[in-house]
């Protein structure tokens, strides 16, 4: 019996949200003007990793794709999110593979677990650079476990690994969980948004921020779409 | 109501005035350090290099290299404690009183022990986080086993296997393949540590005894490269690559350059991706975690 109640209950609270509250904000980001050319990056100091690249690799500040889209921009709303008090209890994986950081941006809750992986033959050294959150440089070498980690304050934290220079990313630590990262084709999605009245915010890692308000009334889609000023240099 | 909420205001005024007096103060032994006195000395004795904010600027900043610490920034070099936590009041101690090697920074043993303790307190008025955190639990250095011929061996192999020869080349010079392009955490090149310079009275960043040297590398040097190996290397590994560390300052009097010597000299090379079957007796399940 009792169970039963609280199955009602749950069907209570949970429906209004599930009714009114599955509004959605789909986008693509896109550049004007020429972004400048991704560097090579020249692995031949550490074949283990060279040899798992058969097509050459770049430097990832800038992703393009067609009709000048971008990629690797992350999206979240910066004002107005909902209530968040539970940090989700899956964690984010960053995963070290062929001297490069994947995903090249991760952006995770604050709080929320963070799993370091090393797929490689190679010690990495994982060292964000954080300034509002604590700074920290632990040695990964092959075959040793995940690394598990957390950050406490919304920051952009550049990551890098000093033994192989070349490897740049960033952890995006944010007050929401309501986040995208554009793909390939430039487009994002914020699914499971209330009704209210929100500030979205599209970071790129060499463009800087950009922000649009939006209103959801109900469970209605809207298209928020960014431009970011590509920079030559 | 409104006098309950002002006795409340007035109690969280005194609780954070507390808090921030007792971030003024620090402790070593007996003695207590005082921010207000330390000031004093920091202007006297500090301020040309680490400037008047404590943010590492002081006039004298640009002619130096490495640049003087940043204290704005609380990531300090040298540790007891883990990698992003703060440091304890010995560790700042300690790190005013010994100075850092290759550096210009001096040692100020000269000063008395008060007024190295007073700076303590001052430098840690210069961020929030000494308000609002507390100093690591500081890591244990478990005591040291004998120095053997096995132990430097097997030293020599893990210095393979961590690739720690990527920054400090195959002779411990500080010129691997890595070392041209490492920076620090402010884009200042920045060099690793040449094992092979100096003599008996050579001294690593943070201490000079194999404790010290074994606490290096577990805590890292937070601020620069050289990253903490906690959670990767088991205590008794860490002991073998401390013996191994010492065989490569050949110019020093060591016991572990004795035992080396009196094997002949020559540290026995196994192939780097053969796992020795004779490893587990000699190096047991001793350590634990």
């Amino acid at each position: 019996m009792s169970k039963q109640c609280f199955a009602v209950l749950l069907v209570i609270i949970v429906c209004p949200a599930l009714v009114f509250g599955a509004g959605t904000v789909t986008g693509k980001i896109t550049y004007t003007g020429t972004p400048a050319k991704m560097k090579p990056i020249d692995m031949s100091k550490e074949p283990s990793c060279a040899k798992q690249h058969t097509t050459p690799v770049t430097t990832e500040a800038v992703v393009t794709g067609a009709n000048n889209t971008l990629a690797n921009v992350v999206v979240y709303i910066s004002a107005g999110a909902p209530d968040e008090s539970s940090v989700p209890s899956q964690a984010v994986t960053y995963t070290q593979k062929g001297c490069q950081y994947i995903p090249h941006v991760l952006p995770m809750r604050t709080g929320q677990e963070l799993k370091v992986v090393n797929d490689d033959q190679t010690s990495h050294n994982i060292h964000p650079l954080a300034k509002v959150n604590h700074e920290w440089n632990k040695s990964q070498p092959p075959g040793t476990p995940p690394l598990s980690e957390k950050f406490d304050k919304e920051e952009f934290i550049p990551v890098k690994c000093n033994v192989h220079p070349w490897m740049h990313g960033y952890f995006v630590v944010l007050k929401t969980s309501h986040y995208a990262v554009s793909g390939a084709d430039g487009t994002f999605k914020l699914p499971d948004l209330p009704p209210g009245k929100y500030t979205l915010t599209a970071w790129q890692e060499d463009y800087g921020t950009q922000t649009q308000d939006v209103t959801i009334s109900g469970s209605e889609s809207k298209t928020v779409d960014f431009s970011f000023k590509a920079k030559p240099y | 109501m409104k006098a309950a909420s002002k006795c409340l205001f007035s109690i969280s005024v005194v609780i954070a005035f507390g808090l921030s007096c007792f971030a003024q103060e620090a402790h070593v032994g007996n003695l207590t350090g005082h921010a207000s006195e330390g000031k004093k000395h920091y202007r006297r004795f500090c301020i040309g290099c680490h400037g008047p904010l404590g943010d590492g600027n002081g006039e004298n900043a640009q002619w130096i290299d490495p640049k003087p610490r940043d204290f704005t920034a609380a990531t300090f070099k040298c540790r007891s404690t883990p990698t992003g936590t703060l440091p304890t009041d010995q560790d700042l101690y300690n790190s005013i009183g010994r100075g850092f090697t290759n550096s210009n920074m001096p040692h100020w043993d000269p000063l008395p022990d008060q007024t190295r303790l007073d700076l303590v307190a001052y430098i840690k008025s210069f961020s929030p986080r000494w308000q609002s955190e507390k100093a690591g639990d500081p890591i244990k250095v478990p005591p040291e086993p004998s120095v053997t011929m096995e132990s430097i061996t097997h030293g020599a192999e893990l210095f393979q296997k961590m690739e720690c020869w990527k920054c400090h080349g195959q002779q411990g010079r500080g010129d691997g393949p890595s070392a041209p392009t490492l920076t620090d955490s402010k884009d200042q090149p920045i060099r690793p540590y040449n094992f092979a310079a100096g003599g008996d009275d050579s001294r690593f960043k943070c201490g000079s005894s194999n404790q010290d040297l074994y606490r290096i590398f577990i805590t890292g040097v937070d601020g620069t490269p050289m990253p903490s190996f906690a959670d990767v290397i088991q205590p008794n590994d860490a002991w073998d690559l401390v013996h191994y560390l010492r065989t490569l300052q050949t110019q020093r009097h060591s016991k572990e350059n004795e035992v080396l010597k009196a094997a002949g000299g020559k540290i026995p090379v196994k192939p780097s991706d053969a796992n020795p079957p004779a490893q587990p007796d000699n190096k047991g399940s001793g350590g634990g975690n």
